[in-house]
């Protein structure tokens, strides 16, 4: 089950890796991807660290990591086809995955419904 | 947060999904639900609209106009015909650049100086206290006009049938007053995209049903998003981005549009520019290095030393290349030289000097003249 931050990463969950990227809404917001500045495999980062710069014809955006650990893949497609996170923001548009350090941090991300109301409230 | 103003068109916008932004003080679309790429593209090998009835809309009338208008800027309004138009900054005395527009030399006795929305206030007083002691007028009906801009290199083929004036006689930087599909229009063929196209004048209520005409004709909507990265491709000046008060028309490589035969604002600081020879010069750059997109602001170096800095930058989807304008040193930095742009802190991507324009569409002085 996909979790969700206020920054607008989701995180999805599997035999303690972690597959991150930017929810739908986020993609939405930013408008035509054409730069993904991915990060490196085997960077340890912690919780909140930048993880990566992604930008759209309108702006730089950075990607903060929802979680801590060391990043044991890329979606290294992406530096060739950006777009691929607006057309497929939780799926094929996933940024990375990381190998959690502390699973406990992931209990504190929302869920679908709790970032739905969240979007929703910042109107 | 002070009331945004909206055009005519805003509720046409809501209609068409577009996602609203403040652009100076306007509640403006910056693109639609399809996305700035695809209205660049449609722009590019199609035809697109934009409403820009943001812009200002400033006229000069009486017995001075055309004195009045030929001192204010720095390019040779006298040269231009009844019917024409001229692309000119007006400067300040000390040569910095109060603003950039279009001049439309209508009569003896009338001149429309077309400005950009987030200037109109200062170029009305500006045009204003420099007409004091001459016989002229001078009106700002920013608010009575509405203004359309189609561009693309189909525009002439795809709105003849529907325009009362022969588009074909319009040429490239002159008007025609008539009708479009029965409404009253000042036609010009000008535009920001570097593509061919016309810009329509009308009023504030006529412009809805020729919004909608020119969807039903086939023309994309298109946002501020689109229209900026297709005034870069071509390399406009961006007001606030390349050209403020702070740079002068020569540095901005815009020398073609001063013409020292006439006494104009700005003409002494200028000539001592020239001779003196300029320090700094805007030049395009390609980056040829992965790791990020340069924007405006981001400094640029030749190897430690800070040189200058980068007024736009962006990827050019039309050509699948990531560019930037800025200011360096006008010596040294021949087409091919490599500089290194900062993008972010510790982050440095090589980049060379390039030819202007990036891009060139069908934009053509020569093949609308009738010369």
């Amino acid at each position: 089950m996909k979790k969700y931050t206020e920054s607008h990463e989701w995180i999805e969950v599997a035999d303690g890796i972690a597959t991150v990227g930017i929810s739908e809404h986020a993609q939405e917001q930013l408008g035509d991807i054409v730069y993904v500045d991915l990060p490196q495999e085997g960077n340890e980062l912690s919780k909140g660290d930048t993880l990566c710069s992604i930008e759209s014809v309108k702006s730089a955006n950075d990607v903060y990591t929802p979680v801590s650990g060391e990043i044991v893949e890329i979606n290294s497609s992406l530096e060739d086809t950006p777009e691929t996170i607006n057309e497929s923001a939780e799926g094929e548009g996933w940024i990375c995955k990381i190998k959690l350090s502390d699973e406990a941090e992931v209990e504190g991300l929302m869920n679908l419904e709790e970032y739905k109301k969240m979007v929703e409230s910042e109107g | 947060m002070a009331e945004l103003k909206r055009t005519p068109l805003y509720d046409e916008h809501v209609r068409c999904g577009g996602k609203l932004v403040d652009f100076h003080g306007w509640e403006l679309p910056v693109q639609y639900s399809d996305g700035i790429i695809k209205e660049a593209k449609a722009v590019r090998e199609d035809i697109g609209v934009f409403d820009v009835s943001h812009m200002g809309e400033i006229f000069l009338r009486g017995k001075d106009a055309l004195k009045v208008a030929e001192y204010l800027v720095t390019n040779n309004v006298s040269k231009l015909k009844y019917g024409e138009i001229c692309y000119t900054p007006m400067c300040y005395e000390d040569g910095g650049i109060v603003d950039d527009l279009l001049v439309y030399k209508k009569t003896s006795e009338e001149i429309l100086m077309v400005v950009n929305a987030s200037n109109v206030e200062k170029d009305f007083n500006w045009i204003k206290q420099n007409a004091e002691s001459y016989d002229i007028e001078v009106l700002n009906k920013s608010d009575q006009y509405a203004q359309l801009a189609v561009q693309g290199p189909n525009v002439q083929e795809k709105l003849q049938e529907y325009s009362g004036v022969r588009l074909d006689q319009i040429p490239f930087y002159s008007f025609k007053e008539g009708r479009f599909n029965g409404i009253d229009c000042l036609i010009s063929r000008t535009g920001y995209t570097g593509e061919d196209g016309f810009e329509f004048y009308t009023s504030t209520e006529a412009v809805i049903p020729l919004w909608r005409k020119f969807i039903e004709i086939g023309a994309k909507p298109a946002g501020l998003g689109a229209r900026d990265l297709l005034r870069f491709e071509a390399c406009y000046m961006l007001y606030g981005n390349e050209i403020s008060k702070n740079t002068t028309p020569l540095e901005a490589g815009l020398k073609w549009t001063v013409d020292f035969e006439m006494a104009f604002i700005g003409k002494a600081a200028l000539q001592q520019q020239e001779e003196k020879g300029l320090t700094r010069r805007l030049k395009a750059f390609e980056v040829i290095e992965k790791g990020g997109i340069p924007r405006t602001g981001n400094k640029i170096f030749s190897g430690d030393q800070e040189i200058g800095f980068v007024t736009t930058g962006n990827k050019s989807t039309t050509l699948n290349k990531i560019v930037a304008l800025g200011y360096v040193p006008s010596k040294g930095f021949k087409l091919g030289k490599e500089v290194e742009i900062e993008i972010r802190e510790n982050k440095r991507l090589k980049a060379k000097v390039v030819k202007k324009p990036f891009y060139v569409g069908s934009v053509n002085p020569d093949k609308h003249s009738d010369k």
